[in-house]
Formats: C-alpha cells, sequence, structure tokens
C-alpha cells in the first residue's frame, strides 16, 4: 500500500520538470508550480522512505533500485535547500528531469516496494546512507556546473537574451559547485571511513578501488582548484566528467552482480 | 462621487509644453491643497507628464472645467497651445488611467520603476478623501502587482544598465568587484554611474588626455592613470568600460593575455564601447574573458524592450482587474446611503421594541439585559446581511440605484424626516 507513494511523488518531479521547461519559454508563474512540485513531490518520497523504514526486516535499501530510491530522495532534499531560493530555482531544470527519470528506474527495479535483502545493522545503513548523500551532492555540484557551462555558453555568444532569462552569476556558480563538490567529497569520504569498520584483510574488491578513484578525481580537481586556478568552464567540465563517470561505473561495479 | 482627470503627458505635448506645467513636490502640495475646496486633490508631476486628479460628490462637469483650468493657469501665456493637448477623462477611464500609470504602461519605456515612487509621493502630498485615498491605494497596488507577477521592469533599457547588468550575470553582487575606465566619453560615465550604484567601486580612470580623465575620475571618485599602466591594471579590474577614440585596439591579445594569465581563472568583463572598437574581439576566445561591443549591447537593449513588451501584455491584464475592482468598489458607493438607512431605521425599531418590553417585564438583572440586546442585535444583523451584499452586487451591475430606491420605498426610508 505504502508504494502508491511512489506515484505523488512522480508527478511531483515530473510536473517540477515541465513547469522548469516552461520558466524557459517565459512563463513567469511556472517557476512557482515547478518548486511547489519539488515540495509535493519530496514530502511523498519522504513518507514512501519511512513506510519502507517501518515495513522492511532489514536496511531496505540495499538493492540498486533501493539505493537509487534513496539517492533521489537525497538529491532533490539537497536541491531543496537552494531551490527555494529564487536564484537557484532553475537548477531545477537540470536535477527534476533526473530525479524523475531515476524514480521511475527505481520504481521498476522494485526500489520503491518492501525490500527482501537480508543485510542490517547500523553500520551499514551509516556507510550506504552517507556513501549516498555524497554521491548526491557530487550530482548536485554537477548540475551547477552544468548550469555555469550554460550560462557561460550564452555570455561567450553574446546570446541577446541573457538578461531575459536570468540565471544564477558565474562567479556563484563556480564558487558553489566547487563548495557542494568539497563537502560532497568529504561526506563520500566518512562513509568510506565507516565502511572501513567492517573491512578484512582480503576485502579490498574493484567496487572499493572504483570508490577510492571517485575520491582521489574530486580530490585533485579540488586541489588543482585552489593550488593552479583551474576555475570556470575547465573545472565545470571536470566536475560534469566526475558525475557522468560515476554515474556509468558506480552501478556496474556495485549492483552489476 | 464623481472623479476628474485633466492632464498632459509626453503622448501628446513636447517637453517645451510639459515643462510649463511641471511642479515641484512642494508646489504640487500647494496646488492640490488650493483645489481642495469641497472635493479632493492630487497632483501628479513628473518630467513625462503633470495630471490633476479631483474627486467630489458634484456631478456637474464643474469638476472638469476647474481641473483644466488650474492645469492651464500653471502654463501662463502658454496656455492657449496647452489646450489641444489636454486630456480629459472622468470616473472609469480616470482610474485605469492612473492604474496604467502606475504600472508604467504609459511611460516612454514600459514598466520604467521610477513612476510607481512619484505616484506614492503625489498621494501622500494631495489632499485626500475617501474617493481618491482609495483610488490611489488600489494604483499602488496594482503596480506593484504588475511589477511581481510579471516581468515588465526586469530588464534594463539603456546600453550603460545593460552593460551593469552583464556585470552582474557574470560577477553576481558588485560590492567587491572593481571597474577600469579607459576613455573619459559620456558613455563611459554613465556606465560607471550604474556600475557604482550597483556597488562597484571605480579602480582607475585611463585616459589619453590627463585633465579629462582627472576630471572623470573625480566625478567617479577614483583616480586619473595613464594608458601605460592598462596592463598592470587588467590584472585586477573585472570590469573594463572602454570608450576612446583610437584607431586600432587599445586592448589587444599581446595586451591582455599576460595580464589574464595572473588572473588564476578569475573571469573579466569588457564593455567595448568605442566605434572604431577599442577591444580586440578575438580576446573572447580566452577561457574566462567576456567582450562585448556596443552592438552588441544594442541587441541586448533591443530584446529586453521587446520582453519588456511582452510582458506589458500581462500587465495590461492585471491592471483591468484591478480598475474592475475599483469601479465595483466605486459604483458601490452609490447604495451606501441607503444601506445606511436602512440599517439605522432597523436599530431603531429594535432598541424601541427592547424598550416597550424592558418597560413591560420590569427591571431586568444587568445579564439577562444583554443577552437580550445581543440576541436582538444578531437577529437584525442577520436579516440585514443579504439584502446588504445584494444592494451591493446590484451596484456593482448598474442597478444599485434602482435596489435603493425600492428598499427606501419598501420601508419607508426619509418619509418620516420628509413629513
Amino acid at each position: 500500500m505504502g508504494e502508491l507513494l511512489v506515484w505523488p511523488a512522480l508527478i511531483g518531479y515530473g510536473e517540477a520538470a515541465v513547469a522548469y521547461a516552461g520558466v524557459l519559454r517565459g512563463h513567469g508563474s511556472s517557476a512557482r508550480l515547478g518548486i511547489w512540485g519539488v515540495r509535493i513531490g519530496w514530502l511523498a518520497q519522504t513518507a514512501l522512505l519511512i513506510v519502507q523504514a517501518f515495513d522492511s526486516d532489514g536496511f531496505p535499501w540495499g538493492t540498486w533500485a533501493g539505493a537509487l530510491n534513496l539517492f533521489v530522495w537525497l538529491v532533490v532534499g539537497a536541491y531543496l535547500i537552494w531551490g527555494c531560493t529564487p536564484r537557484y530555482r532553475l537548477l531545477g531544470l537540470v536535477v527534476m528531469p533526473l530525479a524523475a527519470v531515476l524514480l521511475v528506474a527505481a520504481w521498476a527495479g522494485g526500489g520503491t516496494g518492501v525490500s527482501t535483502t537480508d543485510t542490517s545493522g547500523w553500520l551499514l545503513a551509516l556507510h550506504v546512507g552517507l556513501m549516498l548523500a555524497g554521491l548526491a551532492g557530487l550530482t548536485l555540484a554537477a548540475g551547477l556546473a552544468g548550469l555555469y557551462l550554460w550560462q557561460e555558453r550564452r555570455l561567450k555568444r553574446r546570446d541577446t537574451g541573457v538578461l531575459r532569462l536570468k540565471l544564477p552569476p558565474l562567479e556563484a556558480l563556480d564558487r558553489l559547485s566547487a563548495r557542494t563538490a568539497l563537502i560532497s567529497l568529504g561526506v563520500l569520504s566518512a562513509g568510506v571511513v565507516v565502511g572501513l569498520g567492517s573491512f578484512e584483510r582480503g576485502d579490498f574488491d574493484v567496487p572499493m578501488a572504483v570508490t577510492l578513484a571517485i575520491c582521489a578525481y574530486y580530490a585533485v580537481a579540488l586541489i588543482l582548484r585552489r593550488e593552479a586556478g583551474l576555475r570556470g568552464r575547465r573545472f565545470a567540465g571536470l566536475l560534469v566528467l566526475g558525475a557522468a563517470l560515476v554515474a556509468v561505473v558506480l552501478p556496474l561495479t556495485h549492483f552489476a552482480s | 462621487m464623481r472623479l476628474a482627470l485633466v492632464g498632459v503627458s509626453h503622448r501628446q505635448a513636447p517637453v517645451e509644453l510639459r515643462e510649463r506645467v511641471a511642479v515641484d513636490a512642494h508646489g504640487a502640495a500647494a496646488l492640490a491643497r488650493a483645489l481642495a475646496h469641497g472635493c479632493e486633490a492630487v497632483v501628479l508631476s513628473t518630467c513625462n507628464r503633470t495630471e490633476l486628479y479631483l474627486a467630489s460628490d458634484d456631478t456637474s462637469d464643474h469638476l472638469d472645467e476647474q481641473a483644466s483650468a488650474s492645469l492651464l493657469a500653471l502654463a501662463g501665456d502658454d496656455g492657449a497651445a496647452l489646450a489641444p493637448v489636454l486630456y480629459r477623462l472622468g470616473d472609469d477611464s480616470a482610474a485605469l488611467h492612473l492604474f496604467r500609470v502606475a504600472a508604467g504602461l504609459d511611460s516612454l519605456v514600459p514598466g520604467e520603476g521610477e513612476i510607481l515612487g512619484q505616484v506614492r509621493d503625489a498621494f501622500e502630498l494631495g489632499a485626500t478623501g475617501p474617493l481618491l485615498d482609495r483610488l490611489f491605494r488600489q494604483a499602488l497596488h496594482a503596480g506593484r502587482r504588475a511589477r511581481v507577477e510579471t516581468a515588465i521592469g526586469e530588464s534594463p533599457a539603456s546600453v550603460p544598465a545593460a552593460a551593469a547588468a552583464l556585470a552582474q550575470q557574470v560577477f553576481g553582487e558588485l560590492e567587491r568587484h572593481s571597474v577600469l575606465l579607459i576613455g573619459a566619453g559620456k558613455m563611459s560615465e554613465l556606465t560607471a554611474r550604474n556600475l557604482r550604484s550597483r556597488g562597484a567601486s571605480i579602480e582607475a580612470v585611463a585616459n589619453r588626455t590627463a585633465a579629462h580623465g582627472e576630471e572623470l575620475a573625480a566625478r567617479v571618485e577614483s583616480r586619473a592613470v595613464t594608458l601605460d599602466e592598462i596592463p598592470t591594471l587588467l590584472a585586477t579590474a573585472d570590469v573594463v568600460v572602454t570608450s576612446t577614440s583610437a584607431p586600432g585596439f587599445v586592448v589587444d591579445q599581446a595586451t591582455a593575455a599576460a595580464a589574464l594569465r595572473t588572473r588564476r581563472g578569475r573571469p573579466i568583463l569588457f564593455v567595448d564601447l568605442a566605434v572604431p572598437r577599442d577591444v580586440d574581439p578575438s580576446l573572447a576566445t580566452i577561457d574566462g574573458c567576456f567582450v562585448y561591443d556596443i552592438d552588441d549591447l544594442e541587441a541586448v537593449v533591443q530584446a529586453s524592450l521587446a520582453g519588456r513588451r511582452v510582458e506589458a501584455v500581462r500587465a495590461e491584464q492585471i491592471v483591468a482587474v484591478e480598475a474592475e475592482r475599483f469601479r465595483e468598489w466605486q459604483a458601490s458607493l452609490s447604495v451606501v446611503p441607503a444601506i445606511a438607512s436602512l440599517r439605522a431605521r432597523a436599530e431603531e425599531i429594535r432598541s424601541g421594541e427592547l424598550a416597550k418590553a424592558e418597560a413591560k417585564l420590569g427591571r431586568l438583572p444587568e445579564s439577562e439585559r444583554k443577552l437580550i440586546e445581543s440576541v436582538t442585535s444578531q437577529i437584525v444583523a442577520k436579516i440585514l446581511h443579504l439584502p446588504t451584499v445584494r444592494m451591493k452586487e446590484a451596484a456593482a451591475g448598474a442597478d444599485g440605484v434602482i435596489y435603493a430606491d425600492v428598499v427606501r420605498h419598501l420601508f419607508g426610508l426619509g418619509e418620516e424626516e420628509q413629513s
């Protein structure tokens, strides 16, 4: 019964995605409709996760689909922090279609129902929670970077409509995407450290190596930004590329079996 | 009550005539007070218009004549030239006009922001009563709605404003950002003023003629430098505004490349207002380097103005809704005396009957007396509620006078006074 909550969440996210597309066509009230879609969808998904947590015997988000469900909730939750301010509302153009598609994938994979996995324990829950929160943050950073690249392209091309459809300022996007990536890297690293709590000699495998490589990738990008002035387009490109790599590689290594 | 408007604006009158009837804040307040004998008066005077709003119970044309005469008197000897370009509007048309003015729909540049403040000032300085008070409050509300619910006032309408808005698109808040002016032309100064009004500081003014550079530097609270210092300043300035008459590029690839390397990826915006251009357009290929020439800025302004015109259509709808609400309120005034008489009559009957009952019942305890008072008042209020609402609705639909007459006849209102 609780699984039905996925529908209001999906409708909310879908409506938000459509409404933000409407902003591009100059419909002034679309942004307001969009943010309400995000809020209602997120509340519905929160209720869904609570129902899952109560109804499951073990950790309910251990499967790839379950993890995706939790991941979407974290991404949209993180977006709500900025999405509620008019300045960053258009970040929803990047985030909400992605959230809607991923939630559909989670639902199709059975991640919105009651999990039958036998994994449990608070350490695992904390590990998965931190890892997913870190990845959600990195996705959001990639969204901000995507917005940066779009805005930069408009300014470079001297788009005449640049002042009609206002995106957040370039510098703010650059700074915020870097900060988001830095915090997310911290959370991701904390997840790795918690994971090491249950680590035993001989456990080191491909998923662990990939996770460490992801951490190293973002750490190098942030160090280059600080030490070598790697900002703007090139840094945004690294964040988008990093998120794309994570999206392709991580599911393959963690859930392929 | 009747509302009358007489005015002159940029739509019909050239500046030579408008300036003859323009008054400052003190003049507007004095004129409003002078006109407000037996009526309400507000004088709205801006660089684009001077308008007199009068409201009175007098339903004859006297109000229009009084307003016209006052405006023509202001023009003095030019009164004859002014007469053909005056416009006279009454009641609904006058209200709609003010609402459009407050929303910036009657301005030279649609949606310009200053007019709303000017309407507020005129209202505060006017001699208002119930009608003009309601009219101006609702006009201010309509103006605010038009600006909040549409994007009519958001985009810039001039090249300097567009340049400043572009700088904000790159840097956000400009408080911690500096500007380098190359050339001391008029456009350069206007752009600098726009940037300063948004928080930017002018780091230096570089000009070939030192005296002109120093003059402009003094006006924008900056310092004058020579053109040789440009490469050094490019490393620190975030916005570079150029407007020299030099035949070639003042900032070319070679000059900029070295400076930009030291910026460590911080973006820089070049606003090139000069013809021929001062900034090598190929600089735009460098990461973090944005170059806008005068044609680019003109195109941005034209797109902004086109956007404002689109938004103006939506703002007109808001204004029409607000004007209709005002019309309904004004129409409801026609039934207010009948409603007041009806309520007074009902209260008279209630208190009379209560007094009779008290005489028969003898002295009641205070608590019981209060209870009876309360119950009878509620009965009267509930009986009269629906007729009151219906009369106001009928008034909005132009049947108010008929309803008021019927109520007066049915309840014999005013007959006792006549007899």
